[in-house]
């Protein structure tokens, strides 16, 4: 009997491999995808990115091999994890001595913990696609009460045109624990090719984890991240996430807070230009009382790229005492860019304090006129500009190594100074 | 050092403001511009700055052989030209260190002359900031972001002993500053006079060129310098207003 394909992501999915062992996870996703179908327009969380033309093209799993140096942070002095096109690859790995952490593959997560964790959370085609598919990852385990002595940088390279990358990760931070991720993504070569990620994980009780995300593919990929962080009682999570690469990158961000007295804070910069489409989208899900949250992201965005920023934030009903501040701010450096800005809140308890706001404007001309005033050229003006509107987001990152790759980055990327 | 002559100037697409100004200022001189509100003063100081949204229509303005009117904002800054702001704008994000540094920098490429070194650059932020009794503290906050009134005019003053201008023009400086404000403003600016700089003073009120003497005063009315005269005609303008002159020139 001939299988007719009419299933869309069926198509997409017809050439991967698929494992000799199917776990319980891969076989819930596999499931799952047999009723899915790719998002449209139509679909109200995905209104203003249109990811049809992407999922027409036919991917390849492969391995491969990268020239790592290109990648690493000077002076960052961390575990470095490198996943080529999804694919875990040990010689370019270095694991620091630690006691505070225990790095493993993806598949020694103990499944019913995770199925439990996760149970009633909400998965897309796309985070559904790397949990069928995933070809590598990394369980990391920050352990109880300890602090970790290095940061974990997670480096993903693409490499090959048309390759998917499907690596998924999960980081459990055990009671009372403390550390920083760092996952930084790249590609060499690589038209057409498509990072599917997805990155996961558990704050447990006092704990406090950082990460640090940088986005630089080149602007010729697909770039598609899931993560989704559950919190317990008095945890301390941090994400930034800086996007300047890809063709089109969307980051979806969830973040579930199950305990009082936590902290949630997020941050996000990004910067289009060419014909860049960036799109962030995160959720803050309040349950408990007693909670902060905190949320800047700042876009700048020049020639016809396109940014897309929304930001829910949902307080429970039993979320009392609630601080949850939201706040998004974009400048335009060219006509023909845009931005697309839905900052949300959706608030069903009565004792709260919530703030939101959206800003979408130009460089301010009184303010380049006063520049050249002092003798500055109107393009070393827009720069100074620019690097004083999105600074203070790049000063969330504490990491003076990380920070100074940023810096660099910047300088050699759009000529801005911090 | 610099000449006015017949500047014609209106905001684009609008009304004529300037109506044939004549003016001509020496090196180590301190003219005064005075006049009632409307009658051009700010105008003045933004053609010359070169801010966008007016258009010159007739007359020339020649600065130490240059054309003024033909360079761009940042390199009439570049020749030497300072305009004091009478709204300093705020700039978050950027400190007035950088600021300061990114324009000392650029004005002295221009000039063919060598990058000042890091050492250079904060000894004279220090000298600079002492002159006008600013807060160090200041230097390495955003550009006027939280300065109260008075900090944004000192803030000016200190960008002006910062760049060492040939001609400083200072538009209503003194406005919005209380005594003790405009006595350290004046002060510092005092102490930047020199036999080979020039200053042009554009202000409502007499108080101010009490602590900086001026060499000329003139009257500007209707777009046009009225009335010249020495240090006292500010006292009588003062006393008696601005209606005199007309009814002078009438008869």
């Amino acid at each position: 009997m001939e299988l007719v394909l009419d299933n869309k992501v069926l198509e997409f999915v017809a050439d991967f491999k698929k494992p000799e062992t199917i776990s319980k996870i891969r076989k819930q996703a596999l499931d799952a995808l047999n009723g899915m179908d790719f998002p449209t327009t139509r679909v109200e969380e995905w209104k203003y990115t249109r990811v049809s033309k992407y999922v027409k093209r036919k991917y390849k799993q492969v391995q491969s091999s990268a020239n790592v140096e290109d990648y690493t942070i000077a002076d960052l002095n961390a575990h470095q994890l490198v996943f080529v096109n999804g694919y875990y690859d040990e010689s370019l790995s270095t694991i620091l001595d630690d006691d505070a952490v225990s790095i493993h593959k993806i598949e020694d997560l103990d499944e019913d913990y995770y199925s439990d964790l996760l149970d009633d959370t909400e998965e897309n085609v796309f985070s559904l696609i790397n949990k069928a598919y995933q070809t590598g990852g990394v369980f990391i385990q920050i352990k109880k009460n300890k602090k970790a002595n290095h940061p974990i940088h997670l480096i993903h390279v693409l490499d090959g045109e048309e390759v998917i990358a499907n690596a998924r990760h999960f980081v459990l931070s055990e009671n009372g624990s403390q550390a920083e991720i760092i996952a930084t993504f790249h590609s060499k070569n690589s038209a057409n090719s498509f990072t599917n990620i997805v990155l996961e994980g558990h704050i447990e009780s006092n704990a406090s984890l950082t990460i640090n995300k940088m986005q630089t593919e080149e602007k010729d990929v697909l770039h598609m991240s899931n993560e989704l962080f559950i919190q317990d009682e008095s945890s301390n999570f941090l994400i930034n996430t800086i996007t300047t690469g890809g063709l089109l990158t969307r980051n979806g961000l969830d973040v579930i807070v199950e305990g009082q007295n936590c902290h949630t804070e997020m941050n996000g910069a990004y910067l289009g230009t060419e014909k860049q489409h960036i799109d962030n989208h995160t959720i803050i899900d309040q349950l408990y009382s007693n909670c902060t949250s905190s949320e800047a992201y700042k876009g700048v965005m020049n020639d016809k790229s396109v940014g897309v920023f929304n930001g829910k934030v949902i307080v429970r009903q039993d979320a009392q005492k609630i601080e949850a501040y939201q706040s998004n701010k974009n400048i335009l450096l060219s006509k023909t860019a845009s931005v697309n800005s839905k900052p949300e809140l959706e608030i069903y308890a009565d004792d709260v304090r919530c703030s939101h706001g959206s800003t979408i404007g130009e460089l301010d001309q009184e303010a380049i006129f006063y520049l050249r005033a002092r003798g500055i050229s109107v393009a070393s003006a827009k720069q100074l500009l620019v690097s004083g509107f999105i600074g203070d987001i790049l000063d969330k990152v504490k990491n003076e190594a990380l920070r100074a790759s940023i810096d660099k980055l910047f300088l050699e990327d759009f000529g801005w100074k911090f | 050092m610099l000449t006015i002559k017949n500047l014609h100037a209106s905001v684009e697409e609008g009304a004529e403001i300037l109506k044939g100004l004549n003016l001509e200022v020496k090196a180590g001189e301190v003219h005064a511009i005075m006049g009632p509100n409307g009658s051009g003063k700010s105008t003045l100081a933004s053609v010359l700055a070169g801010k966008d949204g007016y258009e010159v229509t007739e007359g020339s303005v020649d600065f130490e052989g240059t054309d003024l009117l033909d360079l761009d904002a940042e390199d009439r800054a570049r020749e030497g030209l300072f305009l004091a702001f009478q709204y300093p704008v705020e700039i978050p994000g950027v400190s007035n260190v950088n600021f300061l540094r990114t324009s000392i920098n650029e004005i002295r490429e221009y000039r063919k002359e060598d990058k000042l070194s890091a050492k250079e650059f904060l000894a004279k932020v220090k000298v600079a900031s002492n002159l006008v009794e600013l807060d160090s503290k200041l230097a390495s906050r955003a550009v006027n972001v939280g300065f109260s009134g008075g900090e944004k005019k000192r803030n000016e003053i200190f960008q002006m002993a910062m760049l060492e201008p040939k001609l400083a023009i200072l538009d209503e400086t003194d406005s919005g500053l209380d005594i003790d404000a405009l006595r350290i403003v004046s002060e510092g600016v005092s102490k930047l006079r020199s036999k080979d700089n020039a200053i042009i003073l554009i202000t409502h009120y007499q108080r101010l060129l009490e602590y900086i003497k001026p060499d000329f005063v003139h009257v500007l009315s209707d777009g046009k310098i009225i009335k010249t005269g020495g240090k006292e005609l500010a006292l009588e303008l003062e006393d008696k207003g601005y209606d005199w002159i007309n009814e002078e020139i009438a008869q």
